[in-house]
């Protein structure tokens, strides 16, 4: 399966000089890096004037102590064509400093983006701007690490254990 | 923890008679969840004002567990995502990472003919028992056991394949970790020559039956755009009337190569999604009978010794082999630092992993993009303003399954 399609993914690049300021490519998969400020709209024109109009993927990846800055959101949008047959795939990454990790939430643009959100939210604890139902979703709403996080001990079960003595002690209501 | 009212006021209709809205809540333990889903109901009578679907019950933090191990380790770990086509989890992690390391191009070709069929089977496998438990929470219960059946058949063929049945975790990166058995191409001819059959049985016992029509027709519908929006894929996404399969999009395997129709629905709703699902495996019958066809003979792996294990044979007689299967175990298989994903049409819909590799045996990160959980969305503006029942209907027409969704 090839990702990307060179004319649109330089037509993208043209329209968007200014926030797009890295791109790569691996196993015919192409990567574009937009700048935080400039997502919301750049997502916007993604999907009415480049009519990427179909959300597959929303996920984070977590590199501690190996780059900075030290998460990266990472978006995978599928454009249909015409009449379908165009199948066009590409992948948008935006980086996130330790120190602010907050992004805009694009529920608004692709309400199936909700979930995925809420996910990145539990699993990493990055926070998205206008979400509409920002709470935990895999984990239980009192839990407080986030899982997929690097600096996060598998074989930890402190936090668990103490909210279930806390409970014990408290009762459950 | 926080107190939830269960009988609220809402003071005016409109009409100035006031209603009070109850709390209903169904699951996590649900004979027609599927699992261990718990849906949060707001009745008005018998008419769901708001439904708010709770997961992660069965969460196992599969995506974190895979950061700690090697990528052959991995794979027992995506079986028991959608357990009920286990064998499609499998192939679709193991040709991601063969993506990864490149060598998509040199996987012999009985490898990939038999991955076919196995796939094909597994959404046989899914679609029977999606259809099936359907059936049987809207109460026609022999369309249950006629759907079983034909479970149980694929299992003896998976059970000859790998010897699991249920957890097959089978083929290995670079190919099949033993040559096809024997009487396996005999077991799948008998398989495709009882099966059609069955659907006909399954066919003459819902399609026209009144009461399965009145249950589903015009229930839990969903338009073409908004399926789009919600990022639904599958029978689900097609049931509304977008033509979009992986195996024809984006074709993997060489699915390009073999001759299928994509059926897609009209209406949208649970019906047309089930008439989806019927095609789709009549479908899946047409593909396996090409492979089985032209299965070829000669190597059933690939011949790269940095990625798959040598023959047992060799270990036990030669030096270099020993030690291959010594530091390939030990160490694991290598790949490239980068980072792919891969989406293969999994019966319930797109499922795609997300592997970024470090250039060490240990995924830095993975990612399951798996199809319930952006599928389970729906639900939500399914049964806004339908009836309490159809809620059942709804969820055993989306066909979700909870280990899938929790990961």
């Amino acid at each position: 399966m090839s990702i990307g399609s060179e004319s649109i993914i330089d037509s993208i690049k043209s329209r968007f000089d200014s926030s797009i300021y890295k791109s790569d490519s691996f196993r015919d998969e192409s990567t574009l890096y937009v700048k935080k400020d400039s997502f919301l709209q750049f997502c916007r024109s993604l999907k009415q004037d480049f009519k990427f109009t179909y959300l597959i993927d929303i996920t984070a990846v977590d590199y501690l102590d190996i780059r900075v800055p030290r998460y990266e959101m990472v978006y995978l949008f599928h454009r249909f064509g015409d009449d379908y047959d165009e199948n066009i795939r590409i992948r948008i990454k935006v980086e996130l400093e330790d120190s602010d990790i907050t992004i805009d939430s694009i529920t608004p643009i692709w309400s199936g983006a909700n979930w995925l959100e809420r996910e990145v939210l539990d699993m990493f604890g990055i926070e998205f701007r206008g979400h509409p139902d920002p709470r935990r979703i895999l984990m239980p709403e009192d839990y407080k690490p986030h899982p997929l996080r690097k600096d996060f001990d598998v074989r930890n079960r402190q936090p668990s254990k103490e909210s279930f003595e806390k409970e014990l002690k408290e009762g459950f209501e | 923890m926080e107190r939830v009212e269960f009988i609220t006021e809402s003071p005016d209709s409109g009409d100035g008679v006031s209603t009070k809205s109850m709390m209903l809540n169904m699951g996590p333990q649900h004979p027609a969840t599927h699992g261990v889903l718990r849906i949060v109901l707001h009745l008005d009578g018998e008419i769901v004002v708001k439904a708010v679907p709770y997961i992660g019950y069965l969460h196992r933090g599969i995506e974190k567990l895979c950061e700690n191990i090697t990528y052959q380790q991995c794979l027992p770990y995506t079986d028991r995502m959608d357990y009920l086509a286990a064998i499609c989890n499998n192939i679709g992690f193991i040709l991601t990472v063969e993506k990864l390391l490149g060598i998509e191009d040199e996987i012999p070709e009985r490898a990939k003919v038999a991955e076919v069929i196995l796939f094909e089977l597994g959404r046989i496998e899914s679609h029977m028992v999606g259809i099936g438990t359907h059936a049987l929470d809207l109460g026609a219960m022999t369309a249950f056991f006629y759907c079983f059946k034909e479970r149980e058949r694929i299992y003896d063929i998976l059970e000859l394949v790998c010897g699991a049945r249920l957890t097959t975790s089978y083929p290995r990166v670079g190919g099949l970790p033993l040559d096809l058995p024997e009487d396996f191409e005999e077991k799948i001819r008998n398989f495709l020559k009882i099966f059609p059959e069955t659907i006909d049985e399954v066919d003459k016992l819902l399609t026209r039956n009144k009461i399965w029509v009145n249950r589903t027709k015009g229930v839990a519908f969903i338009s073409a755009e908004d399926a789009i929006n919600l990022g639904l894929s599958g029978p689900n996404l097609r049931g509304s009337g977008v033509p979009h399969d992986l195996r024809k999009s984006n074709p993997y395997l060489d699915y390009d190569k073999y001759d299928f129709e994509i059926p897609v629905g009209t209406d949208g709703d649970a019906y047309s999604r089930y008439l989806c699902r019927m095609e789709e495996m009549r479908q899946s019958v047409k593909i396996i009978e090409q492979a089985i066809n032209n299965l070829p003979d000669g190597p059933y792996a690939a011949d790269l010794p940095e990625v798959v294990l040598p023959k047992k044979e060799l270990v036990y007689t030669k030096m270099e082999s020993l030690i291959r299967h010594f530091v390939l175990v030990y160490e694991g298989l290598k790949p490239p630092v980068g980072e792919v994903y891969h989406g293969v049409e999994n019966p319930k819909g797109e499922l795609g992993y997300y592997l970024v590799s470090d250039g060490t045996a240990k995924p830095y990160r993975m990612r399951v993009r798996g199809p319930s959980f952006v599928n389970m969305q729906a639900i939500a503006q399914m049964v806004k303003g339908a009836f309490l029942a159809d809620v059942i209907t709804a969820i055993g027409s989306l066909d979700i399954v909870l280990g899938e969704i929790d990961r």
